[in-house]
């Protein structure tokens, strides 16, 4: 029987962890999801599962690894300065092919920044941000429910594609409290033949990303691209009255979630306003964004950061249409009616009726 | 009667350990380090439940060597990673096999804490005084005055101060509960470094906590040494600074 | 009488054994092996008494010992 409980966006992340399999959480504390570890330290043990507030977030995604490794379904959290942290660690997953899931609830920066939801970590979650010619897929939810369903689709896809999977939120997405429909995850793990359970009748397993022998890395990062090409299958996007849209509005997680009432605002006024919302940020849903550029006329932009993703709309649009922008960096959080106000502006300059 | 004597063989390669020629320098301790290792893993039969984690420095292809599970890890975060092999795994026995770039420098968090908290798995720690695989840069544990590649007037007390003594500073910790320091350049402490690992086995193997063995060990190539006189310096002019013996041992009678 | 085996392609003339033999069975010879490394040779007029000092210290298990069955 489903049942909907009212929690927090951190919260939802933390129980669809757990529902899905989840035994192996490895965190530290840092504002804004600070949520995810506290309610995992209670959490876990009920389930026989370990809870270990680690001395950094450095060791906590090494702890990760190591947990991963062994066939286990294995869950980090932090917030952008933290996330930093863990590229290494995320590189080496992505090199070794070690699945594992890592939630950034994004804060604002550069730097020490501050609390403020912000979505300044698209070109960290889709461009690396660790060293090497690797990808992460990126799940960005927009509200409770996303972060809980899409937190059990994280871990399948880490172990589809034996790859690191990022849930990618805010302080906004983490600290906002609303109804939650809980659900009973059923599927069955995927077998691991490639774990380390101890080399019993085998010679030992041996999970690396160094590659020394002459063309032996070559090999191994053209199968990574083929890996990370495979991945288009999994996009997934939502759009929101864009059919006969004019000017259509693309924005992922929290300013998604804010342009919905935006869009109604103006459609309320008689303007043929959409929105297209990744929700894959890696892989990106280019194919969708080159559709919608041929039917509207103006692709907008909308981001909390100074623009990270309109350059893959840009990309994807292929100049199909024209794009613009409207970005708001982080410190004060944009309100339907401001946003309504930037895509008017734009419906002006671009001459629509 | 004329029958010639049946001939017995009384030293062999242990099974845990491939068949294959090392990469290590002439005279560099990894080799004997490994075999004392792997004599453990036979001695105990942990072949099928050990799962390594293993580090950043001239062992990097340990894997090569040990026929167990083994994980690549970061360079200084073995520790870590061991950690969560062992809280995924807890019936494994999982080690660590880290130079002292990687356990000293860069991984000196990871090591803390891990040993802080307790963890039961082993530390094997090859400690000679400067970063190997990079070419012989100053380490933590250089000496003073020792000429390093980054430290070509010789280690400066004033501007990069003393070496760290890692065993001494773990037995500090309530989650230490065995620590030792060793050496292979004869055979007396190669033997009480074999009775080391026996019993930093047995801490593991019997549940007791935390075990760490520090090697003292030798570096001919960075060292600008010969490996007779590399063996040499560990005997003497390491051990002055860095001695021997059982730090903590907290299950002794 | 103990011998001791000489894994010539695995020896990279290091002398540690030589060193470490109390008897003074061992010495670098002059055959260089695949690897350009000057081999260790074991000569050992009767002297060995299959201590195994010489393969214990031996970094590249290139030694093998081997002692008379007890009757």
């Amino acid at each position: 029987m489903a049942r909907r409980v009212m929690i927090k966006g951190n919260e939802a992340i933390a129980m669809g962890a757990i529902e899905a399999g989840c035994r192996y959480y490895f965190g530290y504390p840092i504002t804004p999801q600070t949520d995810i570890p506290e309610y995992l330290s209670a959490a876990m043990p009920k389930v026989g599962g370990v809870f270990l507030q680690a001395e950094s977030e450095v060791a906590a995604i090494n702890m990760l690894l190591g947990a991963a490794a062994t066939g286990a379904r294995a869950m980090t959290s932090s917030s952008s300065p933290g996330i930093s942290l863990k590229q290494e660690g995320i590189s080496y997953l992505a090199g070794s092919q070690i699945p594992g899931v890592i939630v950034n609830m994004s804060r604002s920066g550069p730097g020490l920044g501050g609390i403020h939801p912000s979505q300044g970590d698209y070109f960290q979650s889709t461009r690396g941000g660790g060293h090497g010619d690797y990808r992460t897929l990126v799940l960005a939810p927009s509200t409770a429910q996303e972060n809980y369903d899409l937190t059990m689709l994280a871990f399948d896809l880490a172990d589809k594609y034996r790859n690191p999977v990022m849930v990618l939120g805010d302080a906004l997405i983490g600290q906002i409290k609303e109804p939650v429909e809980l659900k009973s995850y059923r599927k069955k793990p995927k077998e691991k033949p490639w774990a380390l359970t101890g080399a019993k009748g085998r010679h030992g397993h041996i999970l690396k990303s160094l590659f020394l022998a002459d063309g032996e890395l070559t090999d191994h990062n053209w199968m990574l691209a083929k890996k990370y090409k495979s991945m288009e299958k999994e996009v997934r996007y939502e759009t929101y009255r864009a059919d006969d849209a004019e000017l259509l509005l693309v924005a992922f997680g929290s300013v998604g979630r804010i342009l919905r009432t935006s869009v109604d605002i103006l459609r309320d006024k008689g303007k043929a306003v959409g929105l297209l919302r990744p929700i894959t940020l890696f892989p990106f849903p280019n194919k969708a964004v080159r559709q919608a550029a041929d039917k509207a006329k103006v692709l907008m932009v909308m981001e909390m950061s100074t623009g990270q993703m309109v350059e893959d709309v840009k990309l994807a649009a292929e100049c199909a249409c024209p794009v613009d922008f409207y970005g708001r960096p982080p410190g004060s959080i944009p309100t339907p009616d401001e946003l309504a106000k930037e895509a008017m502006k734009i419906w002006r300059k671009r001459g629509l009726k | 009667m004329s029958a010639k004597a049946k001939m017995k063989q009384v030293f062999d390669r242990p099974k845990s350990l491939k068949d294959v020629p090392y990469h290590y320098c002439p005279g560099c301790h990894h080799g004997v380090i490994h075999r004392l290792v792997a004599e453990q893993i036979d001695a105990f039969g942990l072949q099928e439940s050990t799962l390594a984690a293993a580090s950043v420095g001239c062992s990097v292809l340990m894997y090569d060597y040990f026929d167990v599970d083994v994980v690549e890890s970061p360079h200084g975060r073995a520790p870590a990673v061991a950690t969560g092999l062992k809280r995924a795994r807890p019936d494994s026995f999982v080690f660590t096999y880290q130079g002292d770039g990687d356990l000293a420098a860069i991984g000196t968090a990871e090591i803390v804490h891990a040993a802080n908290r307790g963890e039961n798995i082993t530390v094997v720690f090859v400690n000679n005084a400067v970063f190997g695989m990079t070419g012989g840069q100053m380490a933590p544990t250089t000496l003073e005055g020792q000429v390093t590649t980054t430290s070509p007037y010789g280690r400066s007390a004033a501007t990069d101060g003393m070496a760290i003594r890692v065993c001494e500073m773990l037995s500090t910790l309530e989650g230490t509960a065995y620590a030792a320091r060793v050496s292979v350049d004869n055979i007396k402490n190669l033997k009480k470094a074999k009775a080391a690992l026996k019993r930093a086995f047995t801490y593991q193997t019997k549940g007791w906590g935390f075990s760490f063995v520090e090697f003292l060990s030798s570096c001919p190539t960075n060292w600008k040494m010969s490996a007779e006189e590399a063996n040499a310096r560990v005997g003497k002019e390491m051990a002055d600074y860095f001695p021997l013996g059982v730090y903590k041992d907290v299950r002794a009678n | 009488m103990p011998q001791v085996k000489v894994i010539s392609e695995r020896c990279k003339g290091c002398g540690l054994c030589v060193l470490a033999c109390p008897k003074n069975n061992l010495a670098l010879g002059k055959d260089y092996n695949a690897q350009g490394y000057a081999y260790v040779t074991f000569n050992s007029d009767g002297k060995c008494t299959g201590c195994t000092f010489c393969a214990e210290l031996c970094p590249d298990m290139a030694l093998r010992v081997y002692k008379e069955e007890k009757a």
